[in-house]
């Protein structure tokens, strides 16, 4: 019976070990694939220039990099604000409302819906009710609806790790709710606030479905200068590439298109774990 | 520490009591217009969808095995092949999923040491930010060339790719929300079980699964939920067949895919988009559901 | 705060600015055929060389995406490698739009099969029932023993909807594999020996007429018994020999306006310039009738 224990713990382990070593093969893999069929491509020319239909292999990407940044960079300014302040309500104003398990379970919800009905939803009310058609607006706006419900648990998650003892002891000394919030809760729970938010944007960036529906496009004369222009974005430049261009080139460019992509999604995702673990250093409580 | 500007007046101080209540408003406003509008998007949904069931019985919608807006002979709503490529998709992932999930979550919470530890949960968050369009592009140029030498195929776009990659994507919600439920079993049933004599992975077999079970279920039924709403990679590796699929290795479309597809093509407000709508307004629903009893789970959880 | 409010305010004052430019004159919007995506992008491409200030953007989908955006108001342009259907024109006029069709080139459908298929030429009807579903194995045209794997479009592609019309003359087989795009379809066909797909004839050609390697690009007889023709046989797809021609379209949601930026466009596409851009492209010029309606349209401007 202890042999046979013996045995049955050294073959399980071994595959729980394994699969540790399997999860970072994936990574791996996916990496060097894209890297094997994509590595030609990559040049300054290719990050920096405008894209060229009749001879791909003379231009670059560089409008659809720019596209996806001010998707990001539209994300942040819309759904921080809105996301923080909502976790604002539900951990400071909202702790004793019964309304708050229902929103949260509302939030929770949403926050699994298929991101395809957020493009659904994009579609019917930015670019057709609202008017604002298919442009970098209606994007933005769809890809934020779409990352609220993130920053609001993750905004939650780091306001409820700020100790009760520093809203006591603010209050305690005359300050008001407000005055406790914006000089004590709110800074010491930003960082996490941020962390959670930057993760959630670079999830976001990484979104087909939705710009599909709410309408990228596959060639720009002029790069966008306005919310109402029309845009290219990489993710989506990456799915054109591989199911409609007809260039030998293609292939090679989707596959470079999908490096860059994943550079500037990690980039971010490294970057708030970075920030997360050295706010985790610095707290001292 | 802040001081300054406490006491520094009675006008001051009577402005601060204004700010509060204000910001009090202020906050309850933003908060609830937030929840407003997330709830709008459900509403939306019914609106948009609830016309179709007005024109197609919601049997035939939801049960019928045609599904051909632009049939010759009159459009056909039956939805069944996409809710069952959707579901043969998902259940694929699943099975590679909750196993290599659970045992990433096993090594993580009882076999790793802490600095692999370190190592691997970054690895497992960068594999959740793959997007999955770039999975897709992979299964493209490599995935489905592989699936179809080893199975003796003529193509390898199938539900079979297509279950592997979504797979991957799914893995590091399972494997972190297992690692969370194992984590949060208290130390001393483990303390317990080995002091009585029981090895390593008996206790982790018998005493630390099964008190887990609720948070494990829970992270499936959101794995699932995941997987179901999966778009870029079913609709580039899928493919992309309306004949009701016999197998894996049979291409699919699943809903997900089918909205993708045909919204753009549709006059606002006809038939064929109240018909997609409805197609969305059952994902929701499914996602939903998944949601409340994952919830069920982990409240009854923390309670227990 | 300081610091926060400048940045509000900062960002108000952009957006606002922003949108003042909005409504832009010199832009112009052009949805639809995938067919026609990467030609059109091409030829818009050359054209802002000319007119560096007009703003232009050229989005895919299909070519029933371009002409659901013309009704619904969102484009300039409907790109589309079909007629408007009498349905859609109804409901186009009920939204207060007039459809103007103009010809942007001719092109050979072509239908394509793995390298290594013995088939290299079927008839007309036989593609038909193929795509039907009522022939299923290959050695009931003359091939070796094996299932026909269909590649096709989506519905959303003008493509399907031509072919559908002119040679399945019914439903396609539900077991038809729905590409996502021309690209996606001839890469299927080169990944699969048993497959069967149809393309733009731009697709599968280069702009010397020579086809790509890794299809085979069938000869198709119009009856039984009649002369198998290739569709890279670029005088009998301007002759209508070829079985499998069409022309592919450009509609616009009213006449526009004399010297305004869309009028100039279509003026260049038909331009000696345009017409290289268009063979270039693999596509096929347009005939002397064709061409003549186009300038009746353009003549009418002016």
């Amino acid at each position: 019976m202890k042999r046979h224990s013996a045995f049955s713990q050294a073959f399980f382990f071994f595959l729980f070990r394994g699969s540790a070593c399997a999860a970072i093969a994936v990574l791996l893999l996916v990496i060097a694939l894209l890297l094997f069929s994509g590595h030609a491509v990559i040049s300054w020319q290719f990050l920096s220039s405008a894209w060229q239909q009749q001879d791909i292999a003379k231009g670059g990407i560089f409008p659809a990099i720019l596209g996806s940044i001010y998707l990001g960079l539209g994300v942040m300014i819309i759904s921080f604000p809105f996301g923080i302040a909502t976790a604002v309500f539900l951990t400071e104003y909202g702790n004793h409302s019964r309304w708050r398990r229902l929103i949260q379970l509302a939030i929770r919800n949403l926050a699994g819906v298929p991101s395809v009905v957020y493009g659904l939803f994009g579609l019917a009310v930015f670019v057709h009710i609202f008017g604002f058609g298919m442009s970098l607006l209606s994007a933005i706006l769809t890809l934020s609806v779409m990352t609220l419900p993130w920053v609001i648990t993750s905004s939650v998650e780091a306001l409820e790790a700020v100790p009760e003892q520093f809203r006591d002891s603010s209050l305690a000394l005359g300050a008001t709710k407000w005055q406790t919030v914006r000089r004590i809760v709110l800074p010491a729970a930003l960082p996490g606030c941020l962390t959670g938010g930057v993760v959630g944007t670079a999830r976001a960036l990484g979104e087909t479905a939705p710009i599909i529906l709410v309408g990228a496009t596959f060639f720009l004369t002029h790069l966008p200068s306005s919310p109402f222009d029309k845009y290219m974005a990489l993710p989506y430049h990456v799915f054109i590439l591989s199911t409609q261009h007809a260039s030998p080139h293609a292939q090679e460019f989707a596959a470079g298109s999908a490096l860059v992509l994943m550079a500037i999604t990690f980039l971010l995702s490294l970057g708030a774990i970075i920030l997360r673990y050295r706010f985790r250093r610095k707290k001292v409580w | 520490m802040p001081s300054d500007a406490l006491f520094t007046g009675h006008r001051a101080y009577r402005t601060e009591r204004m700010m509060d209540k204000v910001m009090r408003y202020v906050f309850s406003i933003v908060a609830a217009s937030t929840v407003i509008l997330l709830i709008g998007i459900f509403a939306f949904l019914l609106q948009n969808g609830i016309g179709m069931f007005q024109k197609v019985h919601p049997f035939a919608f939801f049960f019928g095995t045609n599904w051909n807006p632009n049939a010759l002979a009159g459009a056909a709503w039956g939805m069944l092949p996409l809710a069952v490529s959707t579901l043969l998709v998902a259940v694929g992932a699943l099975t590679f999923a909750i196993p290599f999930g659970l045992s990433l979550a096993i090594y993580l919470a009882y076999l790793a040491p802490k600095r692999t530890r370190e190592i691997l949960k970054p690895v497992i968050e960068m594999i959740a930010g793959i997007p999955s369009v770039v999975l897709g592009l992979i299964g493209l140029l490599f995935l489905s060339p592989l699936v179809a030498r080893s199975f003796h195929l003529s193509n390898g776009l199938s539900a079979l790719t297509a279950s592997l990659l979504v797979g991957i994507t799914v893995v590091p919600t399972i494997a972190s929300l297992c690692e969370d439920a194992l984590s949060s079993v208290p130390g001393r049933l483990r303390e317990a079980s080995l002091a009585l004599g029981a090895t390593e992975w008996t206790t982790i077999r018998r005493v630390l699964l099964p008190s887990a079970a609720s948070g494990i279920l829970a992270a499936t039924m959101l794995g699932l939920g995941r997987a179901i709403g999966e778009t870029m990679v079913v609709l580039m590796v899928a493919g992309n067949s309306l004949a009701m699929p016999n197998g894996f290795l049979d291409p699919v479309r699943p809903m997900t895919a089918t909205i993708a597809i045909e919204i753009r093509e549709v006059v606002m407000g006809d038939l064929h988009w109240k018909a997609l709508f409805a197609v969305g307004l059952t994902l929701f629903v499914m996602s939903f559901l998944l949601n409340t009893v994952t919830d069920f789970f982990l409240y009854k959880k923390k309670n227990t | 705060m300081t610091t926060m409010r400048k940045m509000i305010v900062l960002s108000s004052c952009l957006f606002l600015s922003a949108c003042a430019t909005k409504g832009n004159d010199n832009e112009i919007v052009i949805q639809g055929s995938d067919t026609e995506v990467q030609l059109v992008s091409a030829l818009v491409e050359a054209f802002s060389t000319l007119h560096p200030e007009a703003h232009m953007s050229v989005a895919g989908g299909g070519s029933a995406v371009g002409i659901a955006a013309l009704i619904n108001g969102e484009t300039d342009i409907a790109n589309s490698s079909r007629q408007m259907k009498a349905e859609e024109i109804a409901i186009a006029k009920e939204k207060g739009k007039n459809p103007q069709e103009y010809i942007l080139a001719r092109d050979g459908l072509s239908v394509i099969v793995h390298p290594s298929n013995t088939v290299t030429t079927l008839t007309l009807a036989q593609v038909g029932e193929i795509y039907a579903g009522k022939i299923t194995n290959w050695k009931e045209v003359g091939g070796t023993d094996g299932p026909i794997v269909l590649y096709g479009r989506q519905s959303t592609s003008g493509t399907f909807g031509f072919f559908r019309d002119t040679v399945v003359q019914a439903d396609y087989a539900a077991s038809m594999r729905q590409m996502e795009g021309t690209e996606a379809v001839v890469d299927g066909v080169t990944a699969d020996t048993q497959g069967i797909g149809y393309a733009g004839i731009g697709y599968v050609a280069d702009q010397d007429g020579n086809p790509r390697g890794d299809v085979t690009i069938l000869t198709i007889a119009s009856t039984e018994g009649a002369e198998a023709i290739s569709p890279l046989n670029q005088e009998a797809v301007m002759t209508g020999k070829y079985p499998i021609f069409r022309r592919i379209y450009q509609y616009l949601p009213d006449l526009p306006a004399k010297d305004s930026l869309i009028a100039e466009l279509l003026a260049f596409e038909s331009s000696e310039e345009g017409l290289t851009i268009v063979q270039n492209q693999g596509f096929y010029p347009l005939t002397v009738e064709d061409a003549a309606i186009n300038t009746a349209i353009l003549d009418s401007l002016r």
